[in-house]
């Protein structure tokens, strides 16, 4: 109950905080630079240029602790030993070049962005395709997108149910080994399978982030003109054609927003490596890995930065990519 | 024209399977985890959940009474009891572990040189001429089946003792300002980008749209370190500065897009009219852009609710902190066999977010499009 309270409190305190400093800020302004009497034109422009940075001012302040200054401080911290008290240079870096696990991390979230993009991009398209078509498509799109409002923890233990492992040839609860069993198959504990472990567990986040794929990619289709479908339907093209041929090629720039936000998705997957497998039989990856040097056993802050600078430096790409479109927009 | 007809009604059909099969394909696991949670805990290690319309064949022993509990009916000495307990049927009995089901109900086998018959009913007779002498009963391995049984006690025992009802009241005192605080932050700022003039807008702008991608990862050690050094150490203060912070880019730039692409007219004349800036911030902006709002709110609170990495970090571990994500982590390390108690908390922990979900997908689908779509 006292959690309770505590929460409207800091609800309270929150809202009435921000906007205490947004009007009083803004009253104050104005008190000190009155927009009437002799001075009225050169005050409100004195006052426009100070009155932007009240209202951002809060946002830049969080946004400047809780996100740049990590940033910069990580980098930082990436030159320290683990308790970082002593200067090692790029002796981390070093350490991680030659470090089997790092290695084994790598090649792990490389598989994962070549196939988990790849395959929730395909599914959203053909899910999209399909249930545009159809009377009850809104309530199978309903089902298909449903998965994104679970919690990849919660997706872990769905899954779990579905990969169990029974003694083979004994009842199966898993549904997967159930199915593997009747089809004359031996049951496998998959989540320990090398190398194709991997793979179930990627599966997970594909069956999550199809719906989002598939909920962008249906709003693009419909943005086709319709001219350009009749056109090709006179033609005698047919579904196929038109789906590959005409359609695809038009949403090729929403694909690519798709495919890049999912990138960013998987390169930050944690939850589900970690409440399933935790990293073990040859599943490890970056993001798992950091939280492993940060808080397992000894911390140790400095190889889990330089872990963290290389997932950063991974997105960058992405980030630049992205600053550049909205800067197109905006112009 | 018939063939063309009859070609198109078969397109219709090949569509509307295919779509079927990717719905039922999509919906199965879930639908998994829902049946289990309403099942018997013996049923679940049983049987797969879709066998659980039908009824489930269990294997187990019962021992029969000792010397100490025979009686003499003339000239044998006798143990009777029941091997079923109640709404079991007896599919087989045997008397090694290897063949549980041998004998059928009515049946006599030989024990050691005693007779013993299993009735249908699960009632056992156990005959010897000499009087019995082991102190442990004899084992009868019985094969049962018991009808499908669902049950609310997983939910009442869950909710009850494991800590779930703890958790969420934990989570809602997370999710809750973490979701409202950054609202409010971000719509002032928003409005300063999209309809303020000032030096650096364009800069700023460009730096939202940079941090959307910044892997949290990145933030944690620094920020650990930092909230130890102010004091705040480990506790909610700390993991809803966290949340705002890492939620505001998002709604920065969702709020900014949308308020970009309000009427220039209403604001332009209410400048003209007099009004300060913050008068058409709220009187004006705030209530025009409420489907924007609603949509980051959905996002936050769904990040927030379904968060296990900063709540982990920022919160710490202890029983009366852990949120709904850290207790099913640890009940799937510790419990892994304890089916129902998983399965129970899983869902209630996914309940809430796909309420919102399902009661506010117009705005959460309305949010992603202006987030990538347009944006990009």
């Amino acid at each position: 109950m006292e959690l309770l309270l505590l929460a409207v409190g800091t609800i309270a305190v929150g809202v009435l905080g921000c906007m205490a400093w947004f009007w009083g800020s803004n009253f104050v302004l104005d008190q000190l630079l009155p927009p009437r009497g002799p001075k009225a034109g050169d005050n409100i422009r004195r006052a426009g240029l100070i009155r932007p940075w009240l209202f951002l001012g809060p946002a830049i302040l969080f946004l400047g602790v809780y996100l740049v200054y990590p940033v910069l401080n990580s980098i930082w911290l990436s030159m320290f030993n683990g308790s970082s008290t002593e200067y090692v240079g790029g002796s981390n870096y070093a350490w991680l070049a030659q470090d089997a696990k790092f290695r084994e991390s790598m090649i792990n979230n490389f598989f994962w962005l070549l196939i988990v993009p790849a395959l929730a991009t395909l599914f959203g398209l053909i899910a999209a395709q399909l249930t545009d078509r159809i009377r009850w498509g809104n309530f199978g799109k309903s089902l298909i997108f449903m998965p994104m409002a679970i919690s990849f923890v919660g997706a872990g233990v769905i899954w779990k149910f579905i990969y169990e492992y029974r003694e083979p040839g004994t009842e199966q609860i898993g549904l997967l080994n159930a199915i593997w069993q009747s089809l004359g198959g031996t049951a496998q504990t998959w989540l320990t399978l090398q190398p194709v472990n991997n793979f179930f567990l990627m599966i997970v986040l594909v069956w999550i982030q199809t719906g989002f794929a598939m909920v962008i990619l249906s709003a693009a289709l419909r943005g086709i003109p319709e001219e350009t479908i009749e056109a090709a339907v006179l033609d005698g093209a047919s579904p196929w054609q038109i789906f590959f041929k005409i359609k695809v090629p038009q949403i090729l720039g929403t694909i690519a927003v798709v495919w890049t936000t999912i990138t960013i998705t998987v390169l930050k997957v944690f939850d589900i490596v970690f409440v399933m497998t935790n990293g073990q039989w040859g599943t490890q990856v970056l993001a798992n890995l950091m939280y492993d040097w940060m808080f397992r056993g000894t911390p140790d802050y400095g190889r889990g930065s330089a872990i963290a600078i290389v997932l950063m430096i991974l997105v960058l790409p992405i980030m630049i990519w992205n600053i550049r479109n909205v800067r197109r927009e905006m112009r | 024209m018939e063939g063309m007809a009859g070609q198109k009604s078969t397109l219709t059909w090949a569509v509307n399977l295919a779509a079927l099969f990717l719905v039922v394909l999509w919906t199965i696991p879930t639908a998994g985890l829902f049946v289990s949670s309403f099942r018997d805990r013996d049923q679940i290690a049983a049987t797969g959940w879709w066998k659980s319309l039908t009824s489930s064949e269990q294997t187990d022993f019962v021992r029969t009474g000792n010397a100490e509990d025979q009686k003499q009916d003339g000239a044998v000495y006798v143990l009777e009891g029941n091997v079923l307990t109640e709404g079991q049927k007896l599919v087989g009995w045997g008397t090694s572990a290897r063949n549980p089901a041998a004998y059928k109900g009515g049946e006599s086998a030989d024990v050691d040189g005693a007779k013993l018959t299993v009735d249908e009913d699960g009632a056992y007779r156990m005959e010897s001429a000499t009087p019995f002498t082991m102190k442990r009963g004899e084992r009868i391995f019985v094969t049962t089946a018991s009808p499908p049984k669902f049950t609310l006690a997983n939910y009442g025992r869950v909710l009850g003792a494991e800590g779930i009802g703890r958790a969420f009241m934990n989570t809602m005192t997370v999710t809750i300002p973490a979701t409202i605080i950054p609202i409010l932050i971000a719509a002032f700022a928003a409005y300063a980008l999209a309809w303020m003039e000032f030096p650096g807008r364009a800069l700023l702008t460009a730096v939202v749209v940079g941090l959307l991608v910044v892997p949290l990862q990145v933030a944690l050690i620094p920020l650990l370190r930092l909230h130890n050094d102010l004091g705040i150490g480990k506790g909610y203060l700390g993991i809803w500065l966290a949340h705002t912070g890492f939620g505001l880019p998002l709604a920065i730039y969702l709020l900014r897009n949308y308020m970009a692409g309000l009427p220039r007219e209403v604001i332009e004349s209410a400048r003209v009219d007099g009004a300060t800036e913050f008068q058409i911030f709220r009187k004006i902006i705030l209530p025009l852009s409420f489907p924007a709002l609603a949509s980051f709110a959905i996002f936050q609170f769904l990040w927030v609710w379904n968060d296990l990495l900063v709540a982990t970090v920022f919160l710490g571990n202890t029983r009366e902190q852990l949120v709904m994500t850290g207790v099913l982590r640890e009940l799937m390390g510790s419990k892994g066999g304890e089916w129902e108690i998983l399965a129970t908390s899983a869902f209630i922990s996914i309940s809430v977010p796909l309420i919102v979900f399902f009661a506010m997908q117009k705005y959460l689908v309305r949010g992603l499009l202006a987030g990538s779509v347009k944006g990009g």
